[in-house]
């Protein structure tokens, strides 16, 4: 039995539609990150598993109940908001307590999971203070003390991490990855940045319009993205993109853009391809081979560099290739300045080509 | 930059603590000060002085000879008409009359607005409007429709009657403060409290409310106020038994037998505006603290 299922959610305003015929399992313990770029429809995808949004069209069941008409706080489910917003004028042990009590669940009860929490996320001596009294780090850990103290089944992140500084979103992305660790319950955290998604997700679900484009771990969400658009979304700096035609030559296939050349066995494309289909060729920046070593590789081409970005453990080549701007990462230890040119090579199992129309990928 | 002094001169001369212009602001904020202190100097000073020294015609003059004795006139025994009871009476009956209105409108006002700002039901933003408009239609129209209407239904001319109807014409002003200070809180918190568990009432009072402090003590300001200076409303509806302090004191000051009583005027014309007095006195730093207090720090 999944954790979670999404059956054919839809969400409109009016003409508007933000969900369209979606449908999502979340096994139990997962992790699932929903990633994508604001207004692509996350954030309602979460709030309707919540029951704070209503659905216009379909079905939520958890833990095998059918629950799309249900209060949220029947569903089982606690909640982690952006702006952690805590109670302001309770302190930390009523924030946590509030569901509890609403509950009237039995005082000695209240106490003891209140305890059991703050004993969990650390919070031992802050009990007695108020959210304003708090970091934001703290702030967002009596969030997770409020849905802990509950035993909901499933905890719901919406952007998190968003309203902290640098360091301690990292810090509080190990910690929530630990926290899943230790309790196992199944989690789905809303996000809008690839790294997050990367480092915490059993399986990242990428949205756009409403719709999951592909729904992989990140594993292969980074390494055979379905199409464009989830391609160019995960990776930093993005996959590039050059612009080439498939021609057949012999036993293999040949993609050909200006001043780039790829040579692919045949069994290399899933469908068969068109003659002289337009195409784009993907390679991520950190897959590119710089220098003598790129010489007799699948794909050939020149780069010639613009910028030079040191960014301490690497350094990226920033130029173009015929007229299309190209990112690569730089090895250490090969020098490279701006202005100058080099010949650059990607193995052929690192090659993907996408459909230049419809974006599908062709590689398989 | 640290302690060592810099050998990098600014440009230009220091601006100095006190400029001409400085003074210049300073000498019209006394002037605009003392000009719109002046009738309220003249109130005092008229109504600690006896008749004979108010004869004079110095209106201006510190009272020669102190006396209470217009205030306790004016409290207990001026007359309007034959009726020689003082302002007392009506004291009480503004009394009976704000409480009830400026609880029950705050209340609902406060209801209004969080219903309207966290529980969007279809119709909400018509309603809204609605709620609007009333807030600028003026209340003379209403007299006559409404005298026909609280009569039909014995209210008119009653406590509870003169009550109901403050509330009524409060509401739209209270909706409109209350929806504005709940629309700037965070949708999150209700969310949250609705994941925790909390329904329309819950949510209300154990989330909303305490955090509406500061929107509340401006609510009561503003409605305290407007409902002791009322004067058309206590005149037409409240009954001769219910007589607000301003109705009261019109006839006060309009009944004359013999000789103009000044000092007592005053002192009855400062016991009736006693009230909204000590209270933006006592509450101004809260007032400013309400308007500006955004919605929620942290």
């Amino acid at each position: 039995m999944n954790a979670i299922e999404v059956r054919g959610a839809e969400v409109s305003y009016g003409a508007h539609r933000v969900l369209s015929a979606l449908d999502l399992d979340v096994g139990q313990g997962e992790f699932l990150v929903l990633l994508g770029a604001s207004g692509c429809g996350k954030s309602t995808l979460l709030n309707a598993i919540a029951g704070l949004i209503d659905l216009s069209d379909g079905e939520i069941w958890i833990d095998g109940r059918n629950v799309t008409w249900e209060e949220p706080v029947d569903r089982k489910i606690g909640m982690v908001f952006q702006s952690y917003a805590l109670y302001p004028r309770m302190s930390v042990e009523q924030n946590m307590s509030f569901g509890l009590r609403m509950a009237r669940v039995e005082r000695a009860e209240i106490d003891r999971r209140v305890a059991r929490a703050a004993e969990i996320l650390r919070l031992g001596e802050l009990l007695k203070r108020r959210p304003a009294e708090l970091s934001g780090g703290q702030r967002q850990r009596v969030a997770i003390g409020r849905a802990l103290v509950r035993d909901v089944s499933v905890f719901l992140f919406d952007e998190p991490l968003s309203n902290l500084d640098a360091k301690l979103r990292t810090e509080l992305r190990v910690e929530i990855k630990k926290l899943h660790q230790d309790l196992g319950n199944t989690m789905i955290y809303v996000t809008h940045d690839q790294v997050e998604a990367m480092t915490l997700a059993d399986r990242i679900a990428v949205m756009r319009d409403g719709r999951i484009e592909q729904l992989a771990s990140p594993e292969e969400i980074y390494s055979r993205p379905v199409n464009r658009f989830v391609a160019g979304f995960v990776g930093s700096p993005g996959m590039n993109f050059l612009p080439a035609r498939l021609e057949r030559t012999g036993d293999g296939l040949t993609a050909k853009g200006e001043g780039v050349r790829a040579a692919l066995p045949a069994t290399a494309l899933g469908p068969a391809p068109r003659d002289g289909q337009p195409v784009k060729i993907g390679v991520r920046p950190e897959h590119f081979v710089l220098g003598a070593a790129a010489a007799g590789m699948a794909l050939a081409a020149t780069l010639e560099v613009d910028v030079i970005e040191n960014m301490g453990a690497d350094r990226y080549a920033w130029g173009h290739i015929g007229a299309c701007p190209v990112a690569a990462r730089v090895p250490l230890g090969l020098a490279l300045a701006a202005g100058e040119t080099v010949a650059v090579g990607v193995p052929g199992e690192l090659v993907a080509l996408f459909d230049a129309d419809s974006g599908v990928r062709l590689t398989s | 930059m640290s302690g060592a002094p810099s050998i990098i001169v600014p440009r230009g001369r220091r601006p100095q603590r006190l400029s001409m212009a400085r003074v210049g602001i300073y000498l019209f904020l006394l002037i605009s000060a003392a000009f719109f202190l002046l009738p309220l100097y003249v109130m005092v000073v008229t109504s600690l002085k006896d008749m004979g020294e108010i004869r004079l015609g110095n209106i201006f003059a510190l009272p020669q000879h102190l006396t209470a004795a217009p205030w306790v006139t004016a409290w207990g025994s001026a007359c309007q008409g034959l009726n020689c009871d003082g302002m007392a009476g009506a004291f009480w009956n503004s009394v009976k009359i704000t409480v009830p209105s400026v609880a029950l409108s705050v209340l609902l006002g406060a209801i209004n607005g969080y219903a309207l700002s966290f529980w969007r039901f279809r119709g909400a933003e018509f309603l809204f409007v609605v709620l609007l408009v009333g807030a600028f239609i003026p209340l003379q129209v209403f007299i006559y429709p409404l005298v026909r209407i609280t009569s039909a239904v014995g209210l008119f001319g009653t406590l509870p009657g003169v009550i109901l109807l403050h509330v009524c014409f409060s509401l739209p002003l209270m909706t409109l403060l209350f929806r504005n200070f709940y629309g700037a809180i965070p949708l999150e918190l209700f969310k949250a409290a609705r994941v925790d568990g909390a329904r329309f009432w819950s949510i209300f009072l154990y989330v909303m409310l305490p955090v509406s402090v500061p929107m509340i003590v401006v609510a009561l300001l503003i409605q305290i106020t407007g409902t002791w200076n009322d004067f058309i409303l206590g005149l037409v509806f409240a009954g001769n038994d219910n007589r607000p302090v301003t109705v009261l004191l019109n006839n006060v000051v309009n009944s004359q037998f013999g000789e103009k009583q000044y000092n007592v005027n005053m002192a009855a014309t400062i016991l009736s505006a006693l009230v909204p007095l000590v209270l933006y006195f006592v509450s101004g730093r809260w007032f400013v603290r309400g308007i500006t207090a955004g919605a929620l720090k942290g």
